[in-house]
């Protein structure tokens, strides 16, 4: 009995220094970058001793990075591209997906498939032929690329048409016999019904628009237009030396990502997870 | 008179399922215009141009198979899907097990579970510029940390410290960050299966005097197998388009990658925006597509078999 007791608390013991490993793993990278962006260029890499935090530390590293770059120009960039780009995906894939669970028209079902043939066609595939049409269209070195490119993917209407299929039909057709419109059911009972499948998908597309960094590179040409990833990568490779600045935009740059994620966090987990089980 | 009056009903019969029709059409239309003006048409525009040539402005010319002739005798073609294969190969069952392992271990009762569980996922959602620059620091080849602990406490030469983003040692890079970017997702997915399996199981096996090992070898792994399935599936499709890892760890100041390190997706970019060859461009991406293809059709079949 006392043993069995023992062998219960060592293996106990191994779960936690496994976790407090992966932990410290996951976590150096991150504590290596708050530290390094108040550090000097003659700190950062000293090691004997290491110190987290700098006598003399630079927190004007953090002032001076919105001067030394366009940085302020490349938020407002990715701010204005990530919300536009969530909104539109958020209101057209909800939309589009109450037709498709709830209504029976022509054609339904062929239209849906040209939406499933296409989710695991890679973009990556039809990028260059997609910049050749935008360009046409005249969009090239236009936010509004960008937007066009990440807004109506096929991911959102398949996620949220198997969000409202587990709604019960009931729920419709009372309403239609009540004399609601269509848009008044989706609007007034199947968008507040959804919140949970809209936050999965709010944080899955905000992450994505805001970590886009092959979108932009091939369309965002002028400076004033890019986004933080590229103006981040364009300080690297400008100033590669300059660790302390590249650290404090990194930081910054990981800011609003984090916050949402914190906030969302729960609809991240069962999002990814749903996706798990249905393979 | 009769004529007018069937016309009038059946313009009204008509008008009512066409207006069916219509609402619901208007519900999809704007997803769907966007889907198929942006989606749609370039997709099938990019499996014409993989037989044409064309330079973005010049008249097109019809090329037949040349542009896929042409891959087999081009050794930079060669090199990146050989990378990529490679860097597949190493990361598909680095990722799998780290991300199994991991979920097992979350799966316990411990204290702090949902820290460890956010914590996990910082990697994934952060940028991966950001992200990336701090690896290239931890591991810089005269002044990171990690080579200097090589230095310091493993007394390895300072001639043959590891350069870590050049010649043969950057693709282990990359799958090294991948797996620490990436495992945090795929714990989440197995996370996910455990929670399926009944704990009867396990009870009963205590009760057979199973130790751990034998748990996990007779009931998790296989309780498993879809789970497994599908996370495969997925890391390899993810790491067939592999693209943003590459450039940030190994490329050069313009972003320019070497034999070594060269992957499919580096490949298409070049040579349609850097060469404006679309037609070999796109030829490759048709090389991307087949991959993709034949893994997603392994993936259809099996989920027939699971779904049994």
């Amino acid at each position: 009995m006392k043993s069995a007791k023992n062998h219960a608390i060592a293996q106990k013991t191994i779960v936690y220094i496994i976790l407090i490993i992966i932990a410290l793993l996951m976590l150096i990278p991150f504590l290596w970058m708050f530290s390094a962006a108040i550090k000097s260029d003659r700190e950062v890499f000293q090691m004997q001793p290491f110190v987290f935090i700098p006598e003399n530390a630079k927190w004007n590293n953090y002032l001076d990075i919105w001067t030394k770059i366009p940085f302020a120009k490349f938020v407002g960039n990715t701010v204005f591209l990530t919300i536009v780009v969530t909104c539109l995906q958020l209101l057209t894939s909800s939309f589009a997906a109450y037709s498709f669970a709830k209504l029976e028209f022509k054609h339904r079902n062929g239209l849906f498939f040209a939406y499933i043939a296409t989710i695991a066609m890679p973009w990556q595939v039809y990028m260059v032929p997609q910049f050749i049409m935008m360009r046409k269209f005249g969009l090239n070195d236009k936010l509004l690329a960008i937007i066009c490119l990440q807004a109506f993917s096929a991911f959102g209407v398949f996620m949220m048409k198997q969000f409202y299929e587990g709604i019960p039909n009931e729920l419709c057709e009372a309403a239609r016999v009540d004399g609601m419109s269509e848009y008044k059911i989706y609007g007034s009972i199947m968008l507040p019904l959804s919140k949970p499948a809209l936050s999965t998908l709010t944080i899955f597309t905000f992450v994505n628009t805001w970590n886009d960094y092959l979108g932009p590179l091939i369309y965002l040409k002028t400076e004033t237009k890019k986004t933080i990833q590229l103006g981040l990568k364009m300080f690297i490779s400008q100033y590669s030396s300059d660790y302390g600045l590249i650290m404090a935009g990194s930081v910054l740059s990981l800011i609003p990502v984090l916050i949402v994620f914190l906030i969302l966090q729960r609809y991240f987990v069962e999002g990814v997870a749903s996706t798990g089980l249905k393979g | 008179m009769a004529d007018q009056a069937s016309a009038v009903t059946k313009k009204k019969g008509l008008s009512r399922q066409t207006k069916r029709d219509l609402v619901a059409y208007s519900f999809i239309a704007p997803n769907f215009i966007g889907f198929a003006v942006f989606t749609l048409i370039p997709i099938v525009f990019a499996f014409a141009l993989a037989f044409l040539n064309w330079d973005g402005s010049n008249p097109i010319t019809f090329a037949g198979f040349d542009n896929f002739k042409q891959l087999f005798s081009d050794t930079f073609f060669k090199a990146a899907l050989k990378n990529t294969i490679i860097y597949c190969v190493g990361t598909v069952p680095l990722t799998m097990i780290a991300s199994l392992a991991l979920a097992i271990v979350l799966n316990q009762k411990v204290i702090g579970r949902g820290v460890f569980r956010t914590l996990s996922f910082f990697p994934y959602v952060a940028s991966l510029v950001a992200v990336t620059a701090v690896w290239k620091m931890l591991f810089h080849p005269s002044k990171g940390p990690i080579n200097n602990i090589l230095y310091t406490y493993f007394k390895v030469p300072l001639e043959e410290l590891p350069q870590w983003f050049s010649g043969g040692l950057v693709l282990l890079s990359m799958v090294l960050f991948s797996v620490w970017k990436y495992m945090g997702y795929y714990m989440v997915i197995y996370l996910a299966g455990l929670q399926g399996i009944s704990s009867e199981l396990y009870e009963a096996a205590s009760l057979d005097g199973a130790g751990t090992w034998a748990k996990f070898r007779y009931i998790t792994w296989p309780q498993l197998q879809s789970t497994t399935f599908f996370v495969v599936v997925m890391l390899t499709i993810n790491c067939f388009k592999v693209y943003d890892i590459a450039i940030m760890l190994a490329g050069g100041g313009s972003g320019e990658l070497t034999t070594s390190a060269t992957v499919l997706v580096y490949y298409i970019y070049q040579k349609a925006f850097m060469e404006w060859k679309l037609g070999y461009s796109s030829a490759v991406a048709m090389v991307l597509f087949v991959l993709v293809f034949v893994v997603t059709m392994i993936q259809f079949r099996g989920q027939k078999k699971y779904a049994e």
